[in-house]
């Protein structure tokens, strides 16, 4: 067993916690890495919103197709991943106080993850790779496309046990009493759903990599595609269950508040890994060879119980900060302690944007597109964008983002520069992706399809025309790209400046004023009920009944639209 | 004292009683769920439009003769501006269309309101059947023939463009994509 000695550790005065040097460091280049990934994905962001603008179209087809497989795996995959990686290291580690287990794999996760990100980037700019980030068989990229994938996937899952060996080592070592804090017990549902995505990538992209050099004759594209979304899938739950972690640790950061029941919130999480991976099947809804039973089964069953544990975090978040206003005095009316939040501290702010929105537009959208007859009106639409980029931006990008904001002073040791800049961002970010993704889902329920060069059909003698109204949804929601390209250019800027030029936090500095916990203030103040009939945060199930409305709402249009279209059997 | 990045305070927090705001709204959530689950698969048997689930597995050269076979049989003009043959299939029939880089083929011309079993799969890599303006999406590939019962409820001209992104090169590709079914009254 390695030893370790105070000086390995430092005790932070902005946050007050143990902070293992080595780890800290290996946080430090993770987000780092992340950050710049984001700027790199970004700008094939803005290359693919400026030509799927109809009156703009600023690419050739073969720049687009390259462009958008870049964005996709960029931002979808390397920002999202490494970022992650920084948050898992971050709670067993700086939460837990313990020292990170096993300090070289985790160097090699670092760079393996580099260098697999490094040779993808590579294939996709060398043009000859514009398969899209599914990457769907018979379609055949470079083989160091997919060999550049498996690195990267391995470097990831060295990272999880990474993750979990940590966890063993602050157990034993006695860091902490009793159970795990909630935060962690997120980050080992993010880990275990994690090792089954990155062994289901592992078993569809290593045959496919093979395939590609020769050795392997023929991937049937239908298996490809089972397989392939049970990695494509989970992984996108791997950034849910993150998020949702970090709008628990920042609720208590931000109001001192308690999780409303651990029990209810763990058992969510665990909703999630029993039933979230499976659940992939929505993915294939409108394919051929597969039964309806299986799809039902697998949609309904698996997805619906993720759903309610997607619901019950949705509630509990907000819940929970309600609870803490209400018991530090904000008691009265039913949304008094939502009026007084501090709204221009953008850890907060972007929080709650990212809870809002990953709700009304990721979730409500997603329910609704995953049903079976539904899917058929949906699939592949400009919707699907829509839909990913009102879970992955409108939610995990402006979670991560938000904690940035607190982890800059805690990890990097310097104050925000620019706060005003700050303060801003998280607003302008949300406007652009929140019209974004729901101006493209209005596109998609007219028609019109992802990944189109050109819409407009250009030249074609059997070409179709849109509907104008889809052709403005679509000038419209890529000029909310372009806000939210912004959002994301002012947030990169905030970082730079801050790690580079931020005023220094000198280890030996007074602790920071912390925010005195919800129930001790309660307990001080003699406040034993909060809330009004008979409910502790009735301000919070308002909202959830707005949600469900619209959701149930939106369900019946759906089906009403469904029904008018030609009979199919 | 008890955050969510803090151990629980009460070591034994599974007995905690849950508090009534959760409770309810887990009632109600789980509602949803079974209602919707009840639903759909309640739209396989009162509703018209549902993912068929007849499918075999078929090769290009089995494919392509059914295709032929089809338009030498029911062809009854070609396409001014393409050269495409249009094709007419009685209704009831079995109809085949195919998907390739980068068109679909053939032209059809189709009854409003008979039955016809359209048959499709690809010649070469992953397509994306989309009707439109209807807007019916299916997934279509190489080595699977998917058959779908239609019942064009209205008339006039629609188009088929390409769903699932099939490559490109030099300007055209999965955006030039087109084919047309024409139904008449």
């Amino acid at each position: 067993m390695a030893t370790t000695t105070m000086s390995d550790f430092r005790v932070d005065p902005v946050s007050g916690l143990k902070i293992h040097r080595t780890a800290n460091t290996l946080v430090k280049w993770n987000a780092f890495a992340a950050v710049v990934f984001l700027l790199v994905g970004g700008i094939f962001g803005l290359g693919v919103a400026l030509t799927r603008m109809p009156s703009v179209q600023l690419l050739s087809p073969d720049l687009f197709y390259m462009a958008l497989t870049a964005h996709g795996l960029v931002n979808l995959a390397v920002w999202i991943i490494f970022f992650e990686m920084a948050v898992l290291y971050f709670l067993a580690s700086h939460v837990l106080g313990s020292r990170i287990a096993t300090p070289r794999w985790a160097w090699a996760q670092f760079w393996l993850m580099l260098v697999g990100a490094a040779m993808v980037a590579v294939a996709v700019l060398q043009g000859n790779s514009s398969v899209m980030m599914t990457s769907y068989p018979p379609l055949q990229a470079a083989p160091h496309f997919y060999l550049g994938l498996i690195i990267f996937a391995v470097g990831a899952l060295i990272g999880c046990f990474v993750f979990l060996g940590t966890l063993v080592v602050a157990k034993r070592e006695k860091t902490y009493q009793g159970s795990i804090p909630l935060v962690v017990f997120g980050g080992v549902t993010a880990t275990v759903i994690a090792v089954f995505t990155l062994v289901s990538g592992a078993m569809i992209l290593i045959p496919t990599f093979l395939w590609s050099v020769g050795l392997i004759s023929y991937i049937d594209p239908m298996m490809y595609r089972v397989i392939w979304w049970a990695f494509g899938h989970s992984s996108q739950q791997i950034n849910v269950v993150a998020h949702i972690s970090i709008w628990y640790l920042i609720a208590s950061l931000v109001f001192g508040a308690k999780p409303m029941s651990e029990k209810v919130s763990r058992f969510a999480f665990l909703l999630y890994i029993l039933f979230l991976q499976l659940g992939s099947v929505h993915h294939l809804l409108s394919d051929p060879g597969l039964t309806s039973a299986w799809k039902v089964v697998n949609t309904s069953y698996m997805i619906y119980l993720a759903v309610l544990a997607s619901m019950i975090h949705g509630l509990t978040v907000p819940g929970s900060i309600e609870v803490a206003q209400r018991r530090k005095g904000l008691d009265t009316g039913l949304f008094t302690w939502l009026r007084k939040a501090p709204w221009g501290n953008p850890v907060f702010s972007g929080m709650f944007l990212s809870l809002v929105g990953f709700g009304f537009i990721g979730g409500v959208t997603g329910v609704v597109m995953s049903v079976e007859q539904i899917n058929m009106i949906i699939h592949n639409t400009m919707y699907l964008p829509g839909h990913f980029h009102g879970t992955l931006v409108v939610g995990t990008t402006m979670a991560f983002m938000a904690v940035t904001y607190w982890l800059i002073p805690v990890v990097f040791q310097r104050k925000i520069a620019l706060p005003g800049v700050a303060r801003l961002q998280p607003y302008v970010f949300s406007l652009g992706a929140w019209v974004f993704s729901i101006a493209v889902m209005g596109a998609g329920t007219l028609g019109v399809q992802r990944r189109h060069a050109d819409i407009t059909f250009a030249g074609q003698p059997l070409a179709y025309q849109y509907p104008e109204i889809a052709k403005g949804l679509m000038d419209l929601g890529e000029i909310f790209a372009v806000i939210m390209a912004v959002g994301a250019i002012m947030y990169i800027l905030v970082v730079l400046a801050s790690v580079f030029t931020g005023e220094r936090i000198a280890e030996d500095s007074a602790p920071w004023p912390k925010v005195e916990d919800a129930d001790v203030v309660a307990e001080r103040t003699g406040k034993k009920h909060v809330g009004l009939w008979g409910m502790e945060a009735p301000g919070t199930f308002v909202l959830a009944m707005i949600l469900f409305a619209t959701i149930v709402l939106y369900y019946f249009v759906n089906f009403k639209y469904l029904s008018t279209i030609w009979g199919l059997s | 004292m008890g955050t969510a990045y803090t151990p629980p305070t009460n070591p034994d927090w599974w007995r905690e009683p849950v508090e009534r705001t959760e409770i309810w709204w887990i009632v109600l959530a789980f509602a949803w769920c079974i209602f919707m689950f009840t639903w759909m698969v309640g739209w396989h048997f009162v509703g018209p439009q549902n993912m068929s689930n007849e499918a075999y597995r078929t090769t290009l050269e089995a494919y392509s003769a059914k295709v032929d076979g089809m338009t030498a049989q029911y062809k009854i003009r070609a396409d001014e501006a393409t050269g495409e043959d249009v094709v007419a299939p009685p209704p009831g029939s079995d109809v085949y269309l195919a998907g390739m880089q980068w068109q679909w083929r053939p032209i059809l011309e189709l009854k409003k309101g008979e039955k016809y079993r359209l048959h499709i799969s690809s010649y070469d890599v992953g397509h994306g059947f989309s009707l439109q303006p209807e807007n019916i999406n299916f997934q279509v590939y190489p080595g699977y023939e998917q058959v779908t019962t239609i019942v064009p409820n209205k008339s006039g001209t629609f188009s088929i463009v390409c769903g699932e992104y099939c490559g490109g090169a030099g300007g055209i590709g999965h955006h030039s994509m087109l084919g047309r079914i024409y139904v008449k009254e």
